[in-house]
């Protein structure tokens, strides 16, 4: 199939950027998103143009480098899904398709359609860990973890730390990231010890980072490619206020 | 092994290049002890590692499911799985330390797979007898990684580690000998920059993508133990490179890279292909009687969990036969209706949900009601730069680990291993072994003003030009996938004397052609990602020929090294131990020149050198 593609290009982060326009020729169904840009980009360099510039690595859907708005969803809009897991059996023959960095405050545009996605890795160097030194602990099996609260820590903990649900907030709220890492430990019988001052750290470091706050719209959840509920930003909630009374360091 | 005193690490600095399991771990555990760290990964963030990409889990010893499992089963299942071509003390060293690991993850909070009872779960794995696997569901990597990272960034917080993402380190710098820093590019800004320290470890990863498409992430390469090589440093066993199984099978020429599905599939799924040849009809229509089970068939004890280089070549033996499957007619069924029948759906989806989910998204076929198509694809990599037992190279002061290194996993990794090996290396034994070449080398803070730096600098900058300049008409991609057709042809699962004879011409004929017309655009000083690839391509275009050296100069069959000539008469792999017991460790001796083969003869004390069967 043939496609017309509007890619948001833009030289660094000083450059105001602009959508252009080009073609996308003899795409097959079973070629993911990325390998039919990579296609377009073996075309724009034969023709003396810079190709288009994007995050991606692991092409599974489990390392959270790509990005991407296609068609203004994050991601592309298919259920569970990342943009490198993404197929054009999604699309058909004739398709006009716009595609855009992720869209936030606290994530500048690196170029084209990469962004810079730092404020995470700061959040959770606020907070996201559990603080233990490698040598002394005890046996694995010291502390029994009943299974559905080890399953539910899991569901929180498969967060892929890309981004969508910031692109997708009208707010540009990352609650859902913050809350998955949150609900993830707080699940734990490990990640308990230091509850209070996790949750406050990552909220203060948030807020500073520049997102905005969540207004229950569930965006979020719907563009998670790793269906990530926003369960976990009540329960995040909770913990904040169980936390707020307490004095932490 | 000397030590460093506490109040002394603080004067230490130490470089790690690379952010998965192996450096994100060591690059934690050593800023803890006090040493000063700086962490580099050319991802955007450290924790996209490509260590993420593990699925089914991770091994150790606990034998929580009192199946007789013990620390000296799990060293003789590695050692044996790696086809007895690894050192034996550093795999008993392994297998010492795997537990360590377990209760350190589950300490950081990493969600496990549990039992009703709050214990931890276990499954089996391909190559062991026992259930020692530990999994966070189909995403045991990523766990391990985000628990990791989570120590890394904990260190980055209190300021003990200085972390430099979107970096990609392009040469390696000696002072007198010794390895005391590295010039990188930052990916963003373009510019060149060096950093010094008392040490230089690498932990980055394997060389699998020479075969341009494998299960690994777009990004991993070869540039930087490519580059440490090329100072001096050993590469050991260049050709020991791990195809597995079960992957998604080829499906076009635009195909960027190929997908694993875990092996842990093969747990539950049955592996299998028509008996006839040609046989079109859907699989469905096939009964059983017309099936060949082919492993059950061969290895009725191990089965579908037979080691994955013995399930990798007994698929390519059932398609080259002409009884492959699929519109390639390269792959094989992988099975999982009896599994459904049994356990019921339920379980099946509990078990292996997220990747079913994945091979239906990219297949658009529903692996509930038709079985999977599978297969092998370039995975791992066992060989990597020579280490001594205190992981560092012959070069003093740089050490490696994890899949960087050629350490423990012979000639073939058993499923699980990986993780085991990269966490072992970053939080049990590079922390402790780095002391002793401080102690000894002494705290020599060391500037980058040296001349050493500036001839480094240089030389990356030269060649950053020359490559720009080339200015020619085809891309480094394409060169890429020309030079993974010749590895994967010549080079791959099978492998022969006249093959790779050929592929000895054929590499440094592109490797000429790439300079004279390779065509990069845009600006050296400014993100380029076109230029990256063509700095990565280019020194995967040297490193091919001394990978088909090592192959050409191992004349026997040892785990996933098969040489065609080198095979029993029902096409078992037959071993040499009088002629190739030993490491073979290359010196590089200049572009295109036949590196010299440097002999560690492997001795065995305490296991017997058998035919590795698993019938």
């Amino acid at each position: 199939m043939n496609l017309t593609l509007h890619v948001w290009r833009q030289k660094n982060a000083q450059d105001k950027g602009r959508m252009e326009t080009y073609q996308a020729h003899d795409i097959t169904p079973d070629m993911s998103f990325l390998e039919m840009l990579d296609v377009v980009n073996e075309e724009l360099v034969a023709k003396g143009i810079e190709p288009i510039h994007f995050d991606h690595d692991c092409r599974e859907g489990i390392c959270g480098a790509c990005s991407l708005v296609i068609n203004g969803i994050p991601h592309g809009g298919k259920r569970g899904c990342t943009t490198c897991e993404l197929r054009m059996r999604n699309f058909k023959d004739g398709d006009e398709i716009y595609v855009e960095p992720f869209r936030a405050r606290a994530f500048p545009v690196v170029k084209d359609l990469m962004v810079n996605r730092s404020a995470f890795d700061r959040i959770l160097q606020a907070g996201g860990f559990v603080s233990v030194n490698t040598g002394a602990v005890p046996d694995g099996n010291a502390v029994p973890i009943p299974k559905t609260d080890a399953d539910r820590a899991m569901d929180a903990a498969a967060c892929i730390g890309c981004g969508a649900c910031v692109a997708a907030c009208k707010n540009a709220s990352a609650m859902l990231f913050v809350a998955a890492k949150v609900t993830h430990l707080a699940w734990l019988p490990q990640g308990k010890v230091e509850r209070e001052r996790r949750v406050k750290k990552m909220v203060a470091q948030m807020d500073k980072e520049g997102f905005g706050n969540c207004t229950n719209y569930y965006e979020c959840e719907a563009v998670c490619p790793k269906n990530i509920r926003v369960e976990v930003i009540a329960r995040m909630n909770r913990e904040y206020l169980r936390a707020l009374p307490k004095k932490i360091e | 092994m000397k030590l460093v005193n506490p109040a002394n690490k603080r004067k230490y600095h130490v470089i790690v290049v690379g952010t998965g399991l192996a450096g994100a771990s060591a690059a934690a555990s050593l800023a803890e002890l006090g040493y000063n760290v700086k962490a580099f990964c050319f991802q955007d963030s450290a924790r996209r590692a490509h260590s993420i990409g593990a699925q089914g889990g991770i091994n150790a010893a606990k034998n929580y499911q009192n199946d007789g499992d013990s620390i000296w089963r799990l060293f003789y299942d590695t050692i044996k799985g790696g086809d007895f071509r690894s050192r034996e003390g550093n795999v008993y060293r392994l297998a010492q330390v795997a537990n360590n690991i377990i209760d350190q993850c589950v300490a950081q909070g990493v969600p496990f797979a549990r039992e009703y009872g709050g214990m931890l779960d276990n499954r089996s794995f391909g190559g062991a007898q026992v259930s020692r696997t530990f999994y966070a569901r189909g995403q045991t990597g990523q766990q391990l990684l985000l628990g990791a990272y989570s120590a890394l960034i904990r260190q980055i917080g209190r300021g003990q580690v200085k972390m430099f993402p979107r970096t990609e380190m392009q040469d390696l710098v000696l002072i007198n000998g010794h390895a005391k820093g590295i010039v990188v590019r930052d990916l963003v800004t373009g510019k060149i920059e060096s950093h010094a320290a008392d040490a230089v470890v690498l932990a980055t990863g394997g060389y699998g993508r020479v075969f341009n498409l494998s299960t690994m992430g777009l990004g991993c390469n070869v540039t930087a133990v490519y580059r440490a090589y090329k100072r001096g440093a050993l590469f050991a066993n260049p050709c020991f490179t791990q195809i597995h199984p079960t992957c998604i099978p080829y499906s076009g020429e635009f195909q960027s890279k190929l997908t694993l599905m875990s092996e842990s599939l093969r747990n539950d799924g049955r592996i299998w292909v028509p008996k006839k040849k040609g046989d079109q009809r859907p699989p469905n229509r096939i009964p059983e009687d017309e099936r060949d089970y082919y492993l059950e068939r061969k290895y009725p004890s191990f089965g579908n969990l037979a080691p994955r280089d013995i399930s990798s070549r007994s698929a390519k033996e059932v398609c080259d036969e002409g009884r492959g499957v699929g519109p390639t007619g390269y792959g094989v069924y992988l099975d999982f209706a009896d599994a459904i029948k049994r356990l019921g759906k339920h379980i099946i989806e509990q078990r292996y949900g997220n990747l079913f989910e994945m091979y239906h998204l990219i297949t658009d076929e529903d692996p509930y009601e038709v079985p999977m198509r599978i297969y092998p694809a370039s995975h791992y990599t066992m060989g990597g730069l020579w280490v001594d037992y205190n992981l560092m190279s012959n070069i003093p002061g740089l050490h490696v680990i994890g899949e960087a290194n050629f350490s423990d996993h012979g000639a073939n990794r058993l499923g699980a291993s990986a993780l085991m090996q990269g966490l072992a290396d970053g939080y049990f034994i590079l922390p402790y072994t780095i002391s002793d070449y401080f102690a000894r080398a002494g705290a020599q803070n060391i500037s980058t003003d040296r001349a050493e730096f500036r001839a480094a600098e240089n030389e990356v900058e030269d060649r950053i030009k020359k490559i720009m300049a080339v200015n020619g008409r085809q891309t480094a991609e394409s060169f890429h996938k020309r030079l993974g057709t010749i590895m994967w042809e010549y080079s791959g699962m099978a492998r022969n004397e006249t093959g790779l004879k050929k592929a000895l011409e054929l590499i440094p004929a592109l490797r000429e052609e790439f300079w004279k017309d390779v065509k990069v655009l845009g600006e050296a000083e400014d993100m380029n990602q076109t230029l990256e690839r063509a700095g990565r391509v280019a020194d995967f275009l040297e490193f091919a020929e001394i990978f088909a050296y090592d192959a050409l100069n191992r004349e026997e069959s040892c785990g996933a090294h098969f040489r065609e000539e080198y095979q029993t008469e029902d096409g078992e792999a037959r071993r040499d131990d009088k002629r190739f017991a030993y490491v073979a460790a290359w010196e590089y001796k200049g572009v295109g020149i036949k590196p010299e083969l440097h002999k560690e003869p492997l001795d065995f004390e305490n296991v017997e050198l058998a035919t590795r069967s698993y019938k």
